[in-house]
């Protein structure tokens, strides 16, 4: 795309003047700023139809109409919400570190943009290749915990700090299996880049690691505070936990980087697991986005179903169920990859069969470990009336 | 390794999502494990108890009204046996059965509530909660239709009922019995077995039959502990020993078991109003006013009168001078005495459990501070 757009620049350039000094440097900034340009808008309109759309489905899920007035089935509710917020009063407490109190949500949402600067929106569509592109995302989705910190920290609120407490238990134990969760594809594809990982195999690889996907998907539910990891802004627990004394557009900015991680995480996921932009006949930016759309819905669907979990139980998931099962996803597809090496017809079908026989039961295994026991209410204790020896009997007042 | 941590203390409420109303909590927290709590209530004391002794006996009914706002019915029920009782008024049956039938649907209605709430509680973002308040809509309109208003009723009076109930509040009512079952399956296929619920509510905030019977608690909770104490069992008023049902109990006396008590009462009471339906028969609904005037004037005594409200024992006690507005009215409310455990339950429980305790409860905070 970049070289696209620099060979058209280059060509309006050279109408107007042949000889120029700084030809490469105008070039390279004006196409990067168009690229900038058109990812981000992309991703903010993306953002005001998520949350449209996110508030029409849980309607739907709620058998209530969900917000209808603004233009037609309410599509531009979002949009008039954005203009609101805009102009609202933007309140700084008084015992509020300033500085630090403006920046957190910026460093919010400026990584979650920079995470779309390496996702392929088609075939030969992206704005960066980079060769590590898989590290860079695993490190740049990991600021946001340093966002909400911050944010709590200077607004001087014990709630707030709770808040982002759990947050950050939380990002650490999340981090180390969503990390691992990967380690089955690099090992697959000896690559690290994205783009590598998507032009590999036309088999989505959801269906070569299982296992891998289900950890990686749970694992950025829990990264970007969904339902039923949403224990950072925890509405019935914290009122809104780390953002509580933010108003106006440093509010707004909070909710747009959340939104814009939900969507993120479904095109990190489409992009590694779901084949990206692959598929037949539409061109790869259809295929991405009916992709990203289909996990956004599941996102919305588990949160109009689901309770929360508590924070114990959220990290006893982590670090007994899916650090377990991403350990055991590491040996059964290396030791695949040692007998099947590349090159091998039919490689990729044995490693999915060893991965769907020997990997995928664990799933089982390791949520049947998890369980709460489901004890008989019988065995607890026997009724007892401390009240005399016999049932308790009524007497009538008055009269 | 030690690392050196103090105790947090946090105000939760008045203003807070999840306090049912203007409840505050003082909490100290250890990390996430509570170590103190300290209820704090009165921001809803509205006096009601002496606002009575200004009015006559019929207009606090009102009153009562204002008390527990998601059982209104109820609460008259209350009232207006004591008043029976204390002004000796004979009631007429097509009455008695019409504010069973009543009484009946709002315990359907305030567990919906309860069951919904504490769903929310839970962190499911709406969906009970939108289920639940869909049933409790029915029966809301269905009040309508009997009293004209949804919440604050009024539909008691000595004796009986303020009318008769119309033809279209039978047909509404014969499809709502049809319905309602496949609608409380429908909830409990989304709660009963949810694996999250199972692991949120288990086990925890345990309270045994001893602490529940000393501390007196009632209702739904006490019978979650294993004690089959329900007082239109134990001390049948109106004509509840002429209908068959049962007395759901757990022994666990843990959040989950409140909420599962609760969905099995549901049914119970749709038992009660199914055959209240069969049994009534046409006649009058209330006294005729030279049996019973307006303005009663019981004689000089007093009396206390407990139902089985929707959220424990709720009693009256009324004093009489003998003209015609009582000398005193003091309400057992179930709610502020079902809070007085709360402390034993939440210590040694993490922030999560909290609201969710506090939820199964099921506690109005109209009817805790009056």
């Amino acid at each position: 795309m970049f070289e696209f757009i620099y060979d058209i620049l280059q060509f309006f350039l050279h109408i107007l003047i042949t000889d120029f000094k700084y030809e490469n440097f105008l070039l390279t900034l004006l196409s990067g700023i168009i690229i900038a340009f058109a990812v981000i808008n992309a991703v903010l309109g993306g953002v005001l139809a998520l949350i449209w759309g996110e508030r029409r489905l849980l309607g739907r899920f709620q058998q209530r109409s969900g917000p209808n007035r603004w233009g037609p089935q309410g599509i531009l509710t979002s949009t008039a919400d954005a203009v609101k917020v805009m102009f609202k009063e933007d309140i700084i407490p008084e015992e509020a570190d300033k500085y630090i109190f403006n920046l957190a949500p910026l460093l919010l949402v400026v990584p979650v943009f920079i995470i779309f600067s390496v996702i392929p929106f088609g075939i030969g569509l992206y704005a960066v290749n980079i060769n590590v592109s898989v590290l860079f995302i695993l490190a740049v989705t990991s600021i946001s915990g340093l966002s909400i910190i911050c944010a709590a920290w200077a607004s001087a609120n014990r709630i707030a700090i709770f808040s982002a407490l759990r947050s950050v238990a939380m990002l650490i134990s999340y981090e180390i299996p969503v990390g691992l969760s990967l380690v089955g594809i690099l090992l697959i594809t000896e690559s690290m880049s994205v783009m590598d990982i998507v032009n590999f195999h036309n088999m989505p690889f959801i269906l070569i690691q299982p296992v891998a996907a289900v950890v990686f998907f749970l694992g950025s539910l829990a990264e970007i505070n969904r339902t039923p990891f949403d224990l950072t802004e925890a509405e019935s627990e914290l009122a809104a936990g780390y953002q509580n004394d933010y108003s106006g557009m440093k509010w707004g900015l909070f909710y747009l980087g959340e939104f814009a991680a939900a969507i993120a995480a479904a095109s990190v996921f489409s992009t590694l697991f779901l084949g990206g932009p692959n598929g037949p006949i539409l061109p790869g930016i259809f295929w991405l986005t009916i992709k990203v759309v289909a996990v956004l819905f599941l996102i919305i669907w588990i949160r109009a179903t689901w309770p929360r979990f508590r924070i114990d139980q959220v990290l006893n998931l982590a670090w007994k169920g899916l650090f377990e099962l991403t350990l055991v996803n590491i040996v059964v597809t290396s030791i695949a990859v040692i007998i099947w090496p590349d090159g091998e017809s039919n490689r990729m079908i044995y490693i999915a069969l060893a991965n769907w026989i020997f990997v995928f039961p664990f799933l089982f295994i390791i949520f049947r470990l998890l369980k709460t026991k489901n004890y008989d209410d019988n065995d607890i204790k026997k009724v007892t009336y401390p009240v005399g020896s016999d049932k308790p009997k009524f007497e009538k007042a008055g009269n | 390794m030690s690392v050196k941590s103090e105790p947090i203390t946090i105000n939760l409420g008045p203003q807070h999502p999840s306090t049912h109303g203007v409840f505050r909590m003082r909490v100290t927290f250890d990390g996430e494990t509570i170590i103190d709590v300290e209820p704090i209530f009165g921001y809803l004391h509205r006096g009601s108890e002496k606002l009575a002794e200004e009015r006559t006996y019929t207009q606090v009914v009102t009153l009562t009204d204002r008390m527990d706002y998601v059982s209104s019915m109820l609460n008259n029920q209350g009232y207006i046996l004591a008043l029976e009782e204390l002004a000796n008024i004979d009631p007429k049956p097509r009455g008695v059965w019409l504010r069973m039938i009543a009484s009946e649907l709002q315990r359907i209605a305030s567990h919906l509530v309860a069951i919904g709430f504490l769903i929310q509680d839970l962190g499911a973002w709406g969906t009970p909660l939108t289920y639940s308040m869909r049933e409790r809509e029915k029966i809301l309109q269905m009040f309508e239709m009997l009293c004209g208003a949804r919440i604050t009723n009024s539909y008691l009076r000595p004796g009986g009922v303020f009318m008769d109930a119309p033809l279209q509040f039978w047909e509404s009512l014969n499809a709502f019995i049809e319905d309602f079952p496949s609608k409380v399956e429908e909830l409990e296929n989304l709660l009963t077995s949810n694996e999250i619920i199972f692991s949120r509510t288990k086990g925890v905030a345990v309270l045994t039959a001893e602490q529940a019977i000393n501390a007196s608690i009632t209702g739904p909770i006490l019978r979650s502990t294993g004690v089959d104490w329900d007082l239109r069992k134990t001390d049948p008023y109106d004509y509840y020993d002429q209908v068959e049902f049962d007395i759901p109990t757990h022994t666990a006396g843990d959040n989950y078991s409140r909420y599962l008590l609760r969905v099995q009462e549901m049914r119970e009471s749709l038992r009660i109003v199914k055959q209240c339906v069969e049994k009534i028969e046409p006649g009058p609904v209330r006294p005729h006013h030279d049996e019973v005037p307006n303005l009663v004037r019981p004689p000089k005594g007093d009396c206390y009168t407990a139902i089985e409200g929707s959220k424990g024992e709720l009693g009256f006690y009324l004093v009489s001078d003998g003209s015609i507005s009582p000398y005193r009215w003091h309400v057992r409310s179930s709610s502020l005495i079902n809070l007085t455990l709360l402390k034993d339950m939440l210590v040694g429980t993490l922030f999560g459990d909290l609201f969710v305790t506090f939820g199964s409860i099921d506690i109005n905070m109209g009817e805790v501070d009056r």
